[in-house]
């Protein structure tokens, strides 16, 4: 697989952590790049060094140092590629691959797609702050010309037999970052001096204008406390769904800390988000549009008046709670954006019923309804518990005492409340 | 029930206002509300209704204020008693 007309194929390997020191050896032996240029055979400290693409974690970036080439290839990785030993001395040099198990010594034409070790590794430029492994260059592409700027360059005829590259344009998603990421066509424009002027210039009036909408964005908007309750993936809304309409398995319902802050809803199922409330209301809308129009009642102006009355609900409700919750003299830690979420779990359990009843008519929304209603119910009042309730009564010991019973009542409440809201929003759509 | 963010917004208006004008003196004292009579003991916490005493202060304390200047910028549709 070779992309750079290199008439080897190459074997990657690498050894340490994340960071990896990188060796590229040809079939016969030849190490492309490495440590020492004096002794290719000791890998004592690559010039290469390979970091993983958190978002695509077969990417890895590619950092070089200043003076030698880097190669296009892509590197196909199992997890157990790497082994841990750093240091290789130059008995090592040619180990085993522990997946493919095949040493340099071996025919690697006969090596199958599935193994690791082989071909093309997709350049990137280096990160800012990687001060000490600035890439002079990247991409060598057989089109194109390659870019050196430091003095000691490795003779390339020595690597490879292709010189005539240049910096390849290969830089799929980060346009514009560090020296040397000029992609072909970009060169011409970019090495005017006054367009050059012209860009930093706008580039730090849009950055000014920017903090200056973030801060005064951030008096209004919590922005920063809001990003929390949007930090999920796709396993814990499926699994916070499948929560909300049958909690009766769940164990665990303890919000779990990282040092005194609550980790993100993407690592732990109790924690509460935005996301699906936010979701969840705007289906409702839609449901809601799409059950009256079955009935022949649709209007356009049905959605907006849908959407209102269903948002003003939502913050009597919420308003409702914060008042009981002041009086009741609960010191707790829920924030008024936990209650509107907590407030919005209840549209899931309307979207199941009424899509029920569209299918399968009243009766159908009426069992449904009261499924999701006792499990809304029971979600409420077991996550509510352990957030109001005083420790030991969490732990479902009785205490007798006016202040416990009043914080029990009030649990209920609010649970109750969600059962009814819930018919009360949804029993006219059902025809 | 077809409900608006405007009329959200006129009840918690009015409601607020209605707080608002319960007198100190004339009705509070006389129903045993008056705040010379909220300030129980130090013990655990207020009870309930020492709670809702404070509400009730307080948000006279902040409508007078708030009130004064901008009753001219809300256009209220029913004529009601402001202070």
């Amino acid at each position: 697989m070779n992309v750079c007309e290199i008439k080897h194929k190459l074997i990657g390997r690498g050894w340490g952590d994340v960071r990896m020191s990188f060796c590229l050896v040809c079939d016969d032996g030849t190490i492309l790049l490495s440590g020492d240029k004096t002794h290719p055979e000791v890998m004592t400290e690559s010039r290469v060094c390979l970091t993983r693409e958190v978002k695509r974690p077969h990417y890895w970036h590619c950092l070089i140092r200043p003076g030698y080439l880097l190669l296009r290839v892509k590197v196909h990785l199992h997890s157990s590629f790497f082994c841990s030993k750093k240091n290789v001395g130059p008995s090592n040099a040619l180990e085993d691959c522990h997946v493919c198990h095949l040493t340099t010594s071996h025919n690697i034409t006969a090596i199958n797609d599935a193994c690791v070790c082989c071909a093309v590794l997709a350049v990137r430029i280096p990160h800012s702050t990687d001060q000490n492994v600035v890439s002079s260059s990247c991409v060598i592409d057989p089109k194109l010309r390659m870019r050196n700027t430091s003095k000691d360059r490795i003779d390339p005829s020595q690597l490879f037999d292709d010189t005539s590259a240049a910096p390849g344009v290969e830089t799929a998603g980060f346009p514009g970052q560090g020296v040397g990421a000029m992609g072909y066509p970009g060169q011409t424009l970019l090495s005017d001096p006054m367009s050059n002027l012209a860009m930093a210039y706008g580039s730090s009036l849009a950055s000014q204008g920017k903090d200056l909408v973030d801060k005064n964005l951030d008096r209004f908007l919590p922005i920063s406390k809001l990003k929390y309750y949007f930090a999920v993936d796709t396993v814990y809304v499926g699994k916070k769904l499948g929560l909300l309409i049958f909690p009766y398995m769940h164990q665990n319902w303890e919000v779990s800390y990282q040092q005194d802050t609550p980790v993100a809803p993407r690592f732990d199922i109790n924690a509460p988000d935005l996301y699906i409330p936010a979701m969840g209301f705007i289906t409702y809308i839609l449901v809601s549009g799409l059950a009256l129009g079955t009935q022949n009642r649709f209007t356009p102006e049905i959605l907006g008046m849908q959407a209102s009355s269903a948002l003003v609900w939502l913050i009597m409700e919420v308003l409702a709670v914060l008042l009981s919750l002041y009086l009741v003299t609960v010191n707790t830690d829920l924030t008024t954006i936990d209650l509107v979420a907590f407030s919005g779990y209840k549209y899931v359990g309307m979207i199941v019923g009424v899509v029920a009843g569209l299918l399968f008519g009243r009766t159908g929304y009426y069992l449904t309804l009261l499924w999701c209603c006792i499990s809304i119910f029971i979600f409420m009042i077991r996550t509510l518990r352990l957030k109001l309730l005083s420790e030991a009564a969490a732990q479902g010991v009785l205490i007798h005492g006016a202040r416990n019973q009043l914080r029990m009542y009030l649990t209920m409440s609010i649970a109750a409340a969600q059962p009814i809201f819930m018919y009360w929003l949804t029993y006219h759509l059902v025809g | 029930m077809a409900f608006t963010l405007y009329s959200l917004i006129q009840a918690v208006i009015l409601c607020v206002n209605a707080v608002a004008v319960l007198h100190e003196e004339r009705f509070l004292s006389k129903i045993g509300w008056g705040v010379d009579q909220s300030i129980g003991g130090f013990g655990d916490e207020p009870g309930i209704k020492v709670q809702l005493m404070n509400l009730v202060r307080s948000v006279r304390t902040v409508m007078r204020g708030t009130t004064e200047k901008s009753i001219p910028f809300i256009n209220i549709k029913h004529r009601s008693a402001c202070i």
